[in-house]
């Protein structure tokens, strides 16, 4: 009996004794919404930092997709229970700029836990687009990307067109579509990911159209859209619902849903971010091209330059505040040469800071790999204008969604082209309204 | 009948044998029921930081917008087919399992089989079988000559979330079905036959009279289905598209609200959906349950 409680009492020691090292280490909560490749080698950064050092230990955890986990923590952070660290996508940017309280800006925190940092040495679009209009630079660039266009070889040349020549406008896009589902190569001539950002947001930078006032709302709350006035995206919407007809386009849902139909060999060519290039690599056993975004030809100005798209990482406040210099270190870390080098190559986002891309250079990593330098090309094709910097709008999940939805009715006819993008600006606007009016 | 009836003296003990069911009640309906109606009579910030009481504003902007009327109209087509198509089919599933004499523990096994499927999943697996480019169905009605397209094709979207919705929903109606044939006393149908009634003659005359408290009690059910635990369906398979041609009530209220962060509307139109199904239920009730006999 008490030779049975003595290893008990010992074998209790023991195991507190074991658990001390670890209770030491502060966890930092990391939410994310990578899955698959990327998810696996997002996941190993988190490892890598783990390794560097005893104090802090980052967790990764995959919330589900942008919007969703974007919303999680909102829901989290009402009920007490936010992350340190929440990758938000992009379109959240406006939401959470507006947050207030909820955030705590990167460059403050870098400056109040004495962490080094050196905002000139990212690339000016990327950093342009998550500070504020003073410059403050409130979220952490991390997974940024650009549209690129990429095609099947094969199809090409079963096709009988040439494989070394992507088209450059969507003139040349349509056709080469229609030869391709007219020979039969593909039954797909092409589609397109992320509906809204290819076929609007990117698409006004990339012809240096204006999609709202206020520097398409990176000046002020009370932008207003005005992407229906200029009547090119009518155009382009009418475009794609005509080749929708013959098959030369075929939409294939929102999001990234589309992806799966180029890489099994169904659409010949693919309009989707820069950062779909470690998926499409490893999971189509054709030989994959890429090429810049298609422009209408007749437009002045255009191809401008691209936008980005991708995510940044925001930190959280309510954390114990003992977190919040592993968080910094963590996020330099992050945005070290070497660690930024490898991620982008080996993902297909941007370089976001000089160092890395100037490294990858030295790597030979563009001579290696023809066509993975595409994004950057167009990022920086011109000296971004108030057309091109990027976009800011409150409330843009809700809006990009209503955006497809408009898109999607010009597709299948219930409205014309023009019709759906007068409602999607309209539609829009009452919706900017309204986060200007609960945001005062 | 010999029933037996426990009469209780004094009210104390009834209310505490009450107690546990109301508390489970009063924490998990009645008070999220209160937040939503006080919910929507706010509009506030995504964060939490703000909130500003507006009255009826949320509920007659919903009321004055043309696009809340469409998910109105999705959401009475969806919900009329999704449950006249679980009853017809589970019906007719439970009384062919009831005609056979063997193995029909077996068939009936594998027909509640897809309840334990949740409905998530049961959404992603007809979004892959009616997929353009990999589904099989999609694949074979292309061979019809039909061109399968629930990205674009409204219709399509709507017929795939009503199939996937009344397949997920169909086991638990043939349980309900297949015990209420059980229980038809056999020498009614055997008088029956002898009297010279077919199989279809009986099947009119006497089992649907019989089943009607049954079948009454799943189209309620059914109904409350198709209106609040198809979220999961529709998200999954057409998240709502084209366009808003799969928009029903309660996924325009889980877009509003966990998409938009407008938890103003999105309360007030959760506190309408309520009403609406309160009212359906108590119509339901008062003028269907006259026809049905116990």
């Amino acid at each position: 009996m008490t030779h049975a409680f003595k290893t008990a009492a010992l074998a209790a020691i023991l195991l507190s004794g074991a658990a001390l090292p670890a209770a030491a280490q502060t966890e930092i909560q990391w939410w994310h919404s990578m899955s698959g490749e990327l998810g696996t080698k997002l996941e190993g950064l988190a490892t890598a930092f783990n390794e560097t050092q005893s104090d802090y230990r980052v967790v990764p955890v995959n919330r589900g997709t942008y919007p969703e986990s974007m919303t999680a923590a909102i829901a989290a952070f009402r009920a007490g229970e936010q992350p340190h660290i929440l990758q938000v996508f992009e379109v959240g940017t406006g939401t959470f700029m507006a947050a207030g309280d909820a955030i705590y800006p990167v460059q403050e925190l870098m400056a109040d836990t004495g962490e080094a940092f050196d905002r000139e040495g990212y690339l000016p679009a990327v950093v342009g687009y998550y500070s504020t209009a003073e410059g403050e630079m409130l979220s952490f660039p991390f997974n940024s990307s650009t549209p690129i266009l990429y095609y099947n070889k094969d199809a090409f040349e079963a096709a009988g067109l040439d494989a070394e020549t992507p088209p450059t406008t969507w003139d040349e896009l349509a056709e080469a579509a229609a030869t391709i589902v007219e020979s039969g190569a593909a039954s797909c001539g092409f589609t397109t990911t992320w509906p809204s950002w290819l076929n609007l947001e990117s698409f006004s930078a990339w012809h240096n159209t204006p999609i709202a006032t206020r520097q398409n709302g990176m000046a002020g709350l009370d932008t207003e859209f005005e992407f229906a006035d200029a009547g090119l995206v009518a155009r382009h919407w009418a475009n794609l619902a005509e080749w929708q007809q013959t098959g030369a386009y075929q939409y294939r849902g929102r999001g990234s849903d589309a992806g799966p139909a180029f890489r099994s060999g169904e659409c010949a060519i693919l309009l989707e971010s820069s950062a779909g290039r470690a998926a499409i690599l490893a999971n189509t056993d054709f030989e994959v091209g890429f090429g810049m975004l298609p422009y209408y030809d007749d437009v002045e100005g255009a191809p401008q330059n691209s936008i980005i798209g991708g995510a940044s990482l925001w930190v959280m406040r309510g954390k114990d505040e003992a977190s919040y210099p592993g968080v910094a270190r963590f996020l330099a870390f992050l945005s070290s040469p070497e660690v930024q080098a490898d991620w982008h190559q080996s993902t297909g986002y941007l370089p976001i800071t000089q160092a890395a891309y100037e490294l990858s250079q030295e790597q030979g990593y563009y001579d290696e790999n023809p066509g993975s330098d595409v994004g950057i090309q167009e990022m920086t094709l011109n000296e971004p204008t108030e057309n091109s910097q990027g976009l800011r709008f409150g409330n843009f999940v809700q809006i990009r969604a209503m955006i497809e939805e408009e898109l999607e009715a010009a597709l299948n006819g219930s409205k014309s082209a023009e019709e759906a993008v007068e409602a999607a600006q309209t539609r829009g606007n009452e919706m900017l309204r309204e986060f200007e009016a609960q945001n005062q | 009948m010999s029933e037996k009836r426990v009469i209780f003296r004094g009210t104390a003990l009834p209310l505490l044998l009450l107690a546990p069911q109301l508390a489970v009640t009063a924490v998990f309906f009645l008070y999220p029921a209160a937040q939503a109606v006080r919910q929507s009579m706010f509009r506030s910030d995504a964060f939490g930081f703000g909130e500003r009481f507006v009255g009826f504003d949320n509920f007659s902007a919903l009321l004055n917008s043309a696009r809340y009327w469409d998910s109105v109209g999705v959401t009475a087509v969806f919900a009329a087919s999704v449950a006249i198509i679980t009853l017809v089919v589970s019906l007719a599933l439970a009384a062919a399992v009831d005609r056979l004499i063997r193995g029909s523990s077996v068939y009936s096994t594998l027909l509640i089989w897809p309840y334990a499927v949740a409905p998530a999943v049961a959404g992603i697996l007809w979004w892959f079988l009616f997929n353009p480019s990999i589904g099989i169905l999609a694949y074979v009605l292309r061979t019809f000559g039909i061109r399968w397209d629930q990205f674009v094709n409204g219709d399509h979207a709507l017929i795939l979330v009503i199939i996937a919705a009344s397949w997920a929903q169909i086991s638990y109606n043939f349980i309900f079905f297949l015990a209420g044939l059980q229980s038809i006393p056999r020498s009614i149908m055997e008088a029956a036959a002898i009297d010279g009634a077919g199989p279809v003659k009986r099947f009119f005359t006497i089992t649907l009279p019989l089943l009607s408290p049954t079948v009454f009690f799943l189209s309620v059910i059914n109904v409350v289905y198709a209106f609040f635990d198809t979220f999961a369906i529709i998200d999954t398979t057409t998240a709502g598209g084209p366009g808003r041609d799969t928009t029903t009530l309660v996924y325009s209220a889980y877009s509003d609200g966990f998409l938009g962060q407008n938890f103003g509307s999105s309360a007030a139109q959760s506190v309408l959906l309520t009403a609406v199904v309160m009212v359906l239920t108590i119509v339901q009730f008062r003028f269907v349950e006259r026809r049905v006999h116990y």
